[in-house]
């Protein structure tokens, strides 16, 4: 690894910082954690969780998964609920191309790495890219059994009962499933995940996706990984079967009518627009649509490599 | 003449080896052994401290004795024993082929979910995932164990500790173990309230044809439910027989004792 | 006369009081004892003679010290001194009926249901056991109101004509009476009368203890005897 203090080698990363912000002992052993977490797909592994210079629930988690695997050459994209220009994506978009010196994207097509909060693009991922989700919660069990060893052992032996009692207790209260968001999902058919705060419209997607998804959580010092191309099934019931959220009207920017919306207020009196959350693929629709896009609308490369 | 014993005899269901359990030097229950037939109603009886909850949670696979062997019969006719199994069969085994009703049913049951999801939670674990079926099933529960079927959907928290204590036992007997093992159903239950848990315990042992281990300090109770009779005092079992046996013509000195000590049983 | 059905030799029974300072009470010794099918036998003496420890002794409910009860079941014969529990629940369920002095009332249970439950421990169908209790109830002289009753309530002599409908109803080879009449009137003693006799005469080995004379006499076949007041400490 070539992480060190030299981290700058390429002339890009800020002078005076480990490669990526971590030292490289805590990247090797992300890295490891990581690779043990491929290998057990949907198993949570343990980490050992280091300061970083946001707070807990800010993606901290996630955040040591990418500042382990990024390299050089990679295009970062990061997403809060969808947005890229959030201040939390901005400041982490920021915080890489300072430490890592890579350059970073607004366009899910362009990124090699995309760091998210609870959403998963609308457009498919391929191959070569890696999905990194932040994640408050990891535990799948824990709403049922406040235990950890408990839920350890649970796992272990796939003793999975309990959980269907949230979904049986939906369906008896409310005449359907109404867990809409972290949904919880079996993975390669034998741990059961919280896929975290996505909504379960997403779900579909994590279902034999191309591209490897990491998941961090930095406060409960877990990580776990889906590897490209396995799969991932919602729970559910025989004559009650998932089923993703709908919507009655379009997008109200550029029309989609197969994306997970967002509802705005416009007005101060009450007025509403439902919008696309992927806000990458709505401007990526209205360019296509207003055919000015030779060149695309949206900016590539926006908060560059930056040095102070 | 001579007393031959039959050769058509049933196998046992459960076989109970020097069954031993210390806490460190404490002794929770020392070289018990008996056997227990299919649909045979066994009464664990002695004061507080003998032993007896240790031992049920020996049997039950809850706690692992520090000597001595619990084997038991599955339906498919293999005999396992209980502490030697992988954790694994152990957990499937106490879900389907037994069941353990706790003395407080806050202790055996989940007081956070409709009285529905707790009936149908063992259902659910065995790998049930029709929600129609699971649904009819519990509601079919409730009226064996009388309570009105309106309260499907309401929570044991807001349920009176008679009802608590039916819905336990119907959350225990839903998928029809061979074996339930019970400890002080009846304790903490007003006289009036513990009748009707009773008959409805003796009706159900006997409509399903359940074996059961039944861990009381209460005579009457024994008396009423349980086949046969183990006395227990110190961790021991002092004395065995047919439960009127015991009760009507008691040998050791503790089971005199205890017996004399009821008013009337 | 027939073969017998219960064969008793050598029987002892004491108690050991351990509540009462170890206090020993030696109640039969020596006893042999045996009774054929078809036989009625009254077992006599005055009270404290040990009649009422004899006839537990042979339904198991207390246990011997020394000796044998062999009873004949199915067609073998099983000892109920050291057969074991299952043996003689077993001996109970099909060979040998009891009907002791009063009623174990069963919370919330009918007196129909009491009635039909030996039936029922042999595996006879709900309707058919519960008609057959009904039937034998209604015999007894108790009213269909009643029928339908927990019988916590019900006088002295209901209760005991529950009792016996209990005892009677699974037509044991073998029945044990431990005062079937004493609660009763004359009306409902006459129809306790015929029951046993009718029983006796079906091929039943009745052993019993009869206070009223009048009952003894219509029912025994013979005395058995036992000798003035046996209960005394031993050391």
């Amino acid at each position: 690894m070539t992480d060190e203090i030299q981290s700058s080698a390429d002339g890009r990363a800020a002078p005076g910082y480990s490669y990526g912000y971590l030292d490289a002992q805590t990247k090797r052993m992300v890295r490891r954690a990581v690779l043990k977490a491929v290998a057990i797909p949907g198993y949570q592994v343990a980490f050992a969780s280091r300061e970083m210079p946001l707070p807990y629930g800010w993606g901290t988690g996630a955040l040591h998964i990418t500042a382990s695997l990024i390299g050089p050459d990679d295009v970062l994209k990061v997403i809060d609920q969808g947005a890229d220009d959030t201040t939390n994506a901005v400041s982490i978009r920021r915080f890489f191309a300072r430490t890592a010196g890579v350059r970073t994207t607004e366009a899910t097509a362009d990124a090699t790495v995309i760091q998210t909060r609870h959403r998963v693009p609308e457009r498919p991922l391929g191959p070569d890219q890696v999905l990194v989700y932040q994640v408050p919660i990891p535990e799948p069990l824990r709403w049922i059994e406040p235990r950890e060893p408990e839920c350890r052992r649970m796992h272990a032996l796939e003793d999975y009962g309990a959980l269907y009692v949230r979904l049986y207790e939906d369906i008896a209260h409310i005449g359907r499933i109404a867990t809409s968001y972290n949904y919880p999902v079996m993975v390669n058919g034998r741990y059961v995940m919280s896929p975290s705060p996505i909504p379960k419209f997403d779900n579909p997607k994590l279902d034999r996706m191309p591209a490897l998804q990491l998941f961090g959580a930095g406060r409960e010092r877990r990580l776990y990984a889906v590897p490209p191309y396995t799969t991932v099934k919602s729970l559910d019931f025989e004559d009650h079967p998932f089923e993703v959220q709908h919507w009655e009207t379009p997008c109200g920017l550029c029309g989609a009518t197969d994306s997970f919306l967002d509802e705005v207020i416009v007005d101060d009196a009450g007025g509403r627009l439902y919008v696309c959350s992927d806000t990458d693929h709505c401007a990526r629709r209205r360019a296509i649509r207003d055919g000015s896009a030779t060149r695309a609308p949206w900016r590539d490369d926006t908060d560059g490599p930056e040095v102070a | 003449m001579t007393a031959t014993m039959p050769i058509n005899d049933p196998p046992p269901l459960l076989t109970v080896d020097g069954l031993t359990k210390h806490y460190d030097r404490h002794v929770g229950c020392a070289a018990v052994s008996f056997t227990l037939w299919p649909g045979e109603v066994l009464g664990l009886v002695g004061e507080s401290g003998s032993g007896k909850t240790t031992l049920l949670a020996c049997l039950a696979g809850r706690l692992t004795p520090s000597a001595g062997a619990v084997r038991f019969r599955t339906r498919a006719g293999a005999v396992v024993d209980v502490h030697r199994v992988a954790e694994p069969e152990r957990r499937r085994l106490m879900r389907t082929e037994w069941g353990l009703v706790h003395q407080t049913p806050r202790d055996g049951l989940r007081l956070d979910v409709s009285a529905g999801a707790n009936i149908g939670e063992r259902l659910l674990t065995a790998g049930e995932r029709h929600y129609g079926r699971i649904r009819a099933t519990a509601l079919d529960w409730l009226a064996a164990v009388e309570i009105d079927q309106a309260r499907i959907d309401h929570r044991p928290s807001t349920f009176s500790g008679g009802m608590q204590q039916r819905l336990q036992i119907a959350r225990t007997l839903v998928n029809r173990p061979q074996l339930v093992y019970m400890d002080e159903p009846t304790g903490g239950l007003d006289v009036s309230v513990q009748a009707r848990l009773l008959d409805l315990l003796r009706r159900l042992v006997s409509d399903l044809g359940l074996a059961a281990v039944l861990v009381t300090h209460d005579l009457g109770v024994v008396r009423l439910l349980s086949d046969r009779l183990i006395v227990m005092r110190a961790g021991r079992v002092v004395e065995a027989g047919l439960t009127d046996q015991v009760l009507d013509d008691p040998q050791h000195p503790y089971t005199q004792l205890l017996v004399s000590s009821v008013l009337s049983v | 006369m027939s073969e017998p059905m219960i064969v008793a030799s050598g029987l002892a029974k004491g108690f050991t009081l351990h509540t009462q300072g170890g206090t020993r009470l030696a109640v039969l010794a020596g006893v042999d004892f045996s009774v054929a099918a078809g036989e009625c036998v009254a077992l006599d003496g005055p009270s404290g003679s040990g009649k009422s420890s004899f006839l537990r002794l042979l339904y198991g409910n207390y246990r011997a010290d020394a000796g044998r009860i062999a009873v004949r079941h199915r067609d073998d014969w099983v000892d109920l001194v050291t057969a074991p529990p299952r043996r003689v629940l077993a001996v109970r369920r099909e060979t040998v009926g009891y009907v002791s002095q009063f009623l174990r009332v069963l919370p919330r249970v009918s007196a129909r249901m009491l009635v039909a439950e030996p039936l029922r421990a042999r595996g006879v169908a709900a309707d058919a056991a519960l008609a057959r209790a009904d039937a034998l109830l209604e015999r007894l002289g108790i009213p269909a109101r009643l029928r339908g009753l927990a019988p916590a309530t019900f006088s002295g002599g209901e209760q005991q004509r529950v009792n016996i409908a209990r005892g009677l109803i699974a037509d044991h080879p073998v029945l044990l009476l431990d005062e079937p009449t004493a609660a009763l009137d004359a009306a409902n003693r006459d129809r306790v009368v015929a029951l046993i006799r009718a029983a006796r005469d079906r091929g039943a080995a009745i052993v019993g203890i009869f206070h009223d004379a009048a009952v003894r006499a219509a029912v025994a076949d013979r005395l058995f005897g036992f000798a003035a007041p046996s209960p005394r400490p031993v050391g």
